[in-house]
């Protein structure tokens, strides 16, 4: 009994703003509402052609997976990097730089987003100043340019969240012992051999684990993408997340069973590299057990 | 692991100058680090200097980030004008509760879950672990539906209630963890003086998860400081609700050309985050850090 009474807060608020959302967004996805009216009319799977037949949703499905393909592999490669070299203790200073690029990790996306704007403004932001400085051409257009906004929200999220992987990657380099090192070192090995025949190996499980956690993560990027280009321009930055929105809670009249069955395609969506990120990380626990036996 | 190892075995005979020598590619590495580490914050450091200047000095787009006289009428203008100083108290508001709310309901979920076989505990823990990473744009447009019918849409309470009920698993799995791992005797000690469930639970086991509650405490509290969709759809309807991320979006909308007041309430909006992160650096990167190791 008192089992279920420590349990009770979380049923209750679980059960109603995370479990009964997952299981009634598929219920909406079956009905035509505007969300005013209290009439739900049961369409069918007529809502579901509708997005399947929308362009924009494609394009956005395509932009969503086109910004992870960005984004991830430039977090988790470059952190890595980085991990490597702040991970030495020869390297002078190395705490502080641990602080510096974690940073942005803790600051607001939203604020983040809309300071961004002002500083990659074409006229008067410094992004612009300094290449005119510089002697290239200024007034690059870095958001409204519709070819150029995906890469510069792709560069801007990178440093945002590198912070997290990088931390990630130095807690996985502590799982591999000194001494390791140590050993080596009086049998003579440099650092690229030790990099090679140490680091890399021992490192192994934790590419899967660190890779799917980020990729994971790039599907929360409704936060900077709304503040800095909130979809545009011409829908050239629209991620999922924002075409729900836009059909949910940006249009006149809003049209939540559409904006219901996008939200399902895209939470199956997420559901399936969750599966594969489970497996993954079970495939990496045997793989660690392999090497302490 | 220094760039030229091979002359260990030779160290007897090496002299300093060798010694400098074999640290030069960490000093290398350490000068180019420093002008990544200079750009890394230069948006932040734009920020605060932008906050000082006054609107012409901005626009005039000059590199130089020392104003040539300190505006400080810009932080006025952003607390009073643009209700920064309201969007301050809400976000305090629904920080503090949500933190409240989520590590007491999690230290409890993970406590039960982690110590206790019972009846449908697996299925509570598959469900937990299949829903870890559902998000928030999926469940939006239900919990604004039963948020509505609760009667606590535009209300701090729904903002509040929303952001304690929505995700989180990995705070309990932290516990869950963290408390399967105590040793049995403990309770059973405990018991044996007579002390009952609920005993057990607040005054020895509770104490005893420390680390973990100022972990998830402090994970809670970044999360909720810096949430911005859920805060987006409970204050559409009234402005006066927002927090600091939904009322800079808001600021910039109305007052497109007010750059230093923008910037200032930038800073009024990020320094307490970052005041929190320069103390308890060693608990955020713990708890970041967490993911991989478990």
């Amino acid at each position: 009994m008192w089992i279920w009474l420590l349990l009770f807060p979380t049923v209750l608020l679980y059960g109603v703003y995370t479990i009964y959302p997952i299981i009634a967004s598929y219920w909406y996805s079956l009905v035509e509402w505007n969300g005013f009216a209290a009439e739900k009319r049961f369409v069918g799977i007529s809502n579901y052609r509708s997005v399947f037949a929308d362009p924009l949703f494609w394009s956005s499905f395509k932009i969503t997976i086109i910004f992870m393909l960005l984004v991830a592999p430039a977090r988790v490669f470059l952190s890595f990097l980085l991990a490597i070299v702040l991970n030495s203790p020869k390297l002078p200073f190395s705490k502080l730089f641990r602080t510096v690029f974690f940073l942005p990790v803790v600051t607001t996306t939203a604020i983040v987003g809309v300071v961004m704007q002002f500083i990659l403004d074409p006229a008067s932001g410094p992004i612009n100043a300094m290449l005119l400085f510089l002697g290239f051409e200024g007034g690059v257009n870095f958001l409204g340019d519709s070819r150029l906004a995906l890469i510069t929200v792709s560069v801007v999220y990178i440093w945002k969240f590198f912070g997290i992987t990088l931390v990630y990657w130095l807690a996985a380099l502590q799982t591999i012992p000194q001494e390791i090192y140590e050993a080596a070192r009086i049998d003579g090995a440099g650092f690229v051999k030790m990099f090679r025949h140490i680091t890399l190996p021992l490192l192994k499980p934790f590419v899967i684990i660190i890779s799917l956690l980020t990729i994971e993560d790039t599907f929360r990027a409704f936060d900077l993408m709304q503040t800095m280009t909130a979809g545009g321009p011409f829908f050239s930055t629209e991620i999922i997340e924002i075409y729900i929105y836009r059909w949910a809670f940006a249009a006149a009249i809003p049209q939540l069973g559409h904006a219901s069955a996008a939200a399902v395609l895209f939470g199956a969506f997420v559901f399936v590299i969750g599966l594969i990120q489970l497996w993954g990380i079970f495939a990496a626990r045997r793989l660690r057990k392999d090497y302490s036996e | 692991m220094s760039g030229s190892q091979t002359t260990v075995r030779t160290l007897p005979t090496t002299s300093k100058s060798m010694k400098a020598l074999r640290r030069l590619p960490w000093w290398i590495a350490f000068l180019l680090l420093v002008g990544v580490a200079v750009m890394w914050v230069y948006p932040f450091v734009w920020m605060v200097s932008a906050s000082l200047k006054d609107n012409m000095e901005v626009f005039a787009a000059g590199l130089k980030l020392i104003p040539n006289e300190l505006v400080f009428e810009n932080y006025a203008r952003a607390w009073k004008d643009a209700n920064f100083g309201r969007y301050l108290i809400n976000t305090v508001i629904v920080t503090l509760w949500t933190v409240f709310i989520v590590t007491v309901r999690c230290a409890c979920a993970g406590y039960v879950l982690g110590r206790y076989r019972f009846r449908g505990s697996r299925v509570f823990m598959g469900v937990l672990i299949a829903t870890l990473f559902v998000p928030t744009g999926y469940t939006i447009i239900p919990i604004v539906q039963v948020s509505l019918q609760l009667g606590v849409i535009d209300s701090l309470t729904g903002m509040i209630l929303a952001l304690s009920g929505a995700a989180n698993v990995s705070a309990i799995l932290i516990y869950a963890g963290y408390f399967r791992q105590m040793p049995k005797e403990l309770e059973e000690a405990a018991v044996v003086d007579g002390a009952g469930f609920l005993r057990v639970f607040f005054s020895i086991m509770l104490p005893l998860a420390m680390p973990v509650t100022a972990t998830v405490a402090l994970l809670t509290f970044l999360a909720t400081w810096n949430a911005f969709f859920l805060p987006l759809v409970f204050s559409f309807s009234r402005p006066e609700l927002r927090t600091l991320s939904v009322g800079m979006q808001a600021f910039v909308g109305e007052n497109a050309v007010d750059w230093t007041g923008m910037a200032a309430a930038g800073v009024i909006s990020i320094i307490p985050v970052v005041a929190l992160f320069f103390f308890l650096q060693r608990y955020f990167v713990e708890g970041i850090a967490g993911a991989v190791k478990s």
